[in-house]
């Protein structure tokens, strides 16, 4: 139904239709990435919308969305394709019975696509309605080199190699986003095949703009107040700074406790969805949150008195 | 070499685009940024994806195609508004930076990105003088082929005369450290393995014509995880890491993940230096990234640093950390101890090397030692060829008993 977005301006507008509030570079990344038909690789703190761009396309362009979560280990069989060997375990004996023992022959039966279990790569290769799906390999660093390496292929011409089958490509390339947390170097082989982009924290700015839009029925002064306190933080010298994810947690979190406004009790008494880390936690309850809350309060007072004046 | 398919039906770029973009992506390669002849063609099929409005655009389309790591950026911020707002300025501060570095630079530029734009430009003129130096240098090497004997072994580094240590550079050079394997959850055909392959057994029963089934198995594979070296370079202790910055030229030259910290009073990530091939020219190169040789130490500001700005970056897959350090702290030693839990929880090992251990009556009494001993696994000796070469030789061995650090609680 949606067609690829032709100018800079028609992918932001794109992408804040669907509920994602992108700045100029991140719109601009992204619709080179379509347009060139590159992978797209995202890489940032947890917690900024790194995965949330992959969805948001994927509903924004009516494509199905195919996930690939990655960890330690993560091999071919889990993330390619896998033989079912049950099945054709079962063909051998029954070829066996029948008396049937042409080798070349029994090993093109037994290795055909009937067999074959499609994994996300592999599904991700297809595109049964003529539009390609999109591909969203997730926390890449979170696996050993040696599959970023099987990646390769996959990613430069969109197409699988089995050995017993041969090459499967792609008709249509799938949109592939890369996501990282940088918790190693990805190696540059990989990321020569991409377009990179580093998503930092949002300003001030940009993030009321996103609280606005996927929390609508917060108040706007509430909202104010969270982003600004959330900023502070960021600001601060803190093991893990909160990420916008959090933000919206955060908001939600007041909402359901019915707060208006934020004062030290509440911020306390919820500095957990915020922090996820004890030390943080520690240094800033009590005095701390409150000198940033009294902080970020005499900044409002101000900009409301120079926009009154 | 394949050419872009996009451009086969556009009008060739107007030729000051491409001309520019061309020696726009040269200054960033001579800056050290990896952008070969590929990502210029893509930067160009970019350039005119048709929907460039602003200057900004331009900045974030270049900017996608050009940058492939996030510390690259800083560089490219500064070459991008150089380059692009006055081509002749380049040339001009190319000029300037070439009168700086024939005059051994007065005044240095304050923002990291120009500066690395210049160090850029410099190393390649120092690499080249080096080059030519280079003959006479080999010359000089021959002197030192005898090999180090047992006295030298066993010999404390701070008590050895320069020849001694040269000998024991030399030694020390050759050195491989085998660190402790991890099983992985990867699997590697093997004939005595406990798993069953079904994809090769099913292939193997077809060789033989599927009249018998015999079963392939496969076993987990064993890897090295990745190790992290922190090495403290104060006063107290740089004699030892002098020489033991010679021991972790020999580790990363021959490890693929390991990652190298030196601190004193700050700390500085040195892995790319010793990666050079060149042990002179790693040294030459730390010696120029590390401002705090021989000063003070604060272990536990350095440690939050790491831990704050490296640790999840460089400490994941069941990292292994080799400490090198007295543990004379100077400050207050709460958040040494603070550091150190934390280190703890995102490190699977600690080795804690520490020069001190060459006196036979030492006691782990110094408030700094007392502080970091709860956490380390393994306490060892660093000041010797012997306590080195034991330490390459051993650390992948479970804990022997004389470097259990429970002895010295």
């Amino acid at each position: 139904m949606t067609n690829i977005p032709t100018s800079i301006d028609a992918t932001a507008a794109m992408l804040k239709g669907n509920g994602y509030v992108a700045g100029r570079d991140m719109a601009t990344v992204v619709f080179l990435a379509l347009k060139m038909k590159r992978p797209l690789f995202l890489e940032g703190e947890a917690g900024v919308g790194k995965t949330e761009i992959a969805k948001v396309l994927a509903e924004g362009l009516g494509r199905k969305l195919i996930r690939l979560q990655c960890y330690e280990g993560l091999d071919i069989n889990s993330a390619v394709y896998e033989w079912n060997y049950a099945a054709q375990m079962i063909e051998i004996r029954l070829a066996e019975a029948s008396g049937e023992l042409d080798r070349k022959r029994m090993g093109q039966d037994i290795f055909a696509e009937r067999f074959l279990i499609k994994r996300a790569l592999l599904q991700a290769l297809e595109s049964p309605d003529g539009k390609a799906p999109v591909l969203l390999i997730d926390e890449l660093d979170r696996t050993d080199e040696a599959f970023e390496a099987y990646l390769l292929e996959i990613l430069s011409d969109y197409q699988v190699t089995i050995p017993e089958l041969g090459t499967i490509t792609a008709k249509e390339p799938p949109i592939v986003i890369i996501t990282s947390n940088r918790t190693r170097e990805v190696h540059d082989a990989l990321k020569r095949r991409c377009l990179y982009h580093w998503v930092g924290y949002p300003d001030a700015k940009r993030e009321l703009d996103i609280v606005k839009t996927k929390r609508p029925k917060a108040s706007l002064a509430l909202a104010n107040e969270v982003v600004r306190f959330v900023q502070a933080l960021r600001a601060g010298d803190l093991f893990k700074a909160p990420g916008v994810a959090e933000t919206l947690d955060w908001i939600t979190a007041l909402n359901e406790l019915d707060s208006v406004a934020l004062d030290p009790q509440t911020v306390n008494d919820t500095l957990g969805v915020l922090l996820k880390y004890q030390d943080d936690i520690v240094r800033m309850e009590g005095s701390e949150a409150k000198r940033i809350l009294d902080q970020i309060k005499d900044e409002i007072r101000t900009a409301a008195a120079t926009a009154a004046s | 070499m394949m050419l872009a398919p996009s451009n086969d039906n556009k009008p060739l770029p107007t030729g000051k685009l491409a001309a520019n973009i061309m020696h726009f992506s040269r200054v960033l390669r001579e800056a050290g940024l990896p952008v070969g002849p590929a990502s210029v063609l893509d930067a160009l099929d970019a350039a005119q994806s048709g929907s460039l409005e602003t200057r900004e655009d331009f900045y974030w389309t270049l900017h996608a195609i050009l940058v492939k790591r996030r510390d690259h950026k800083e560089v490219f911020d500064q070459a991008f508004h150089v380059f692009w707002k006055k081509p002749k300025m380049l040339e001009q501060l190319m000029q300037l930076m070439y009168h700086q570095i024939t005059r051994a630079a007065p005044d240095k530029p304050k923002d990291p990105g120009f500066r690395r734009l210049a160090e850029a430009m410099f190393d390649k003129l120092e690499s080249q003088s080096q080059r030519q130096e280079k003959p006479q240098a080999l010359e000089l090497d021959a002197t030192f082929t005898t090999s180090a004997d047992d006295i030298i072994r066993a010999k404390d580094f701070e008590q050895m005369t320069l020849a001694e240590q040269a000998q024991a550079k030399k030694a020390i050079s050759l050195l491989r450290l085998n660190t402790r394997k991890i099983r992985t959850r990867r699997f590697q055909p093997d004939r005595a393995g406990a798993n069953i392959d079904m994809r090769r057994t099913i292939k193997n029963s077809l060789r033989a014509g599927g009249d018998m089934i015999t079963l392939a198995t496969r076993e987990r594979q064993w890897r090295e995880p990745p190790l992290v070296v922190l090495c403290d370079i104060s006063g107290s202790c740089s004699n030892y890491s002098r020489m033991f910055l010679h021991f972790l030229h020999a580790v990363a030259n021959d490890k693929t993940r390991v990652t190298i910290f030196l601190f004193g009073t700050r700390l500085t990530n040195v892995t790319r230096e010793l990666k050079r091939r060149d042990i002179d020219e790693a040294v030459g190169k730390v010696s120029t990234a590390v401002k705090d040789w021989s000063g003070g130490t604060r272990i536990g500001l350095t440690l939050r640093e790491f831990n704050k700005k490296w640790a999840r970056r460089v400490l994941a897959q069941n990292a292994s950390v080799l400490l090198m350090s007295d543990g004379l702290e100077r400050e207050d030693v709460t958040q040494l101890t603070l550091e150190m839990q934390r280190l703890r929880r995102s490190a699977k090992h600690i080795v804690w090397l520490n020069p001190l251990l060459r006196f036979d009556g030492f006691q782990a009494k110094a408030a700094g030692i007392r502080a970091i001993m709860p956490y380390v696994d393994e306490f060892r000796p660093v000041h010797s060829l012997d306590s080195l070469a034991d330490l390459a030789a051993t650390l992948a061995r479970p804990t022997s008993p004389a470097h259990n650090p429970k002895n010295w609680r």
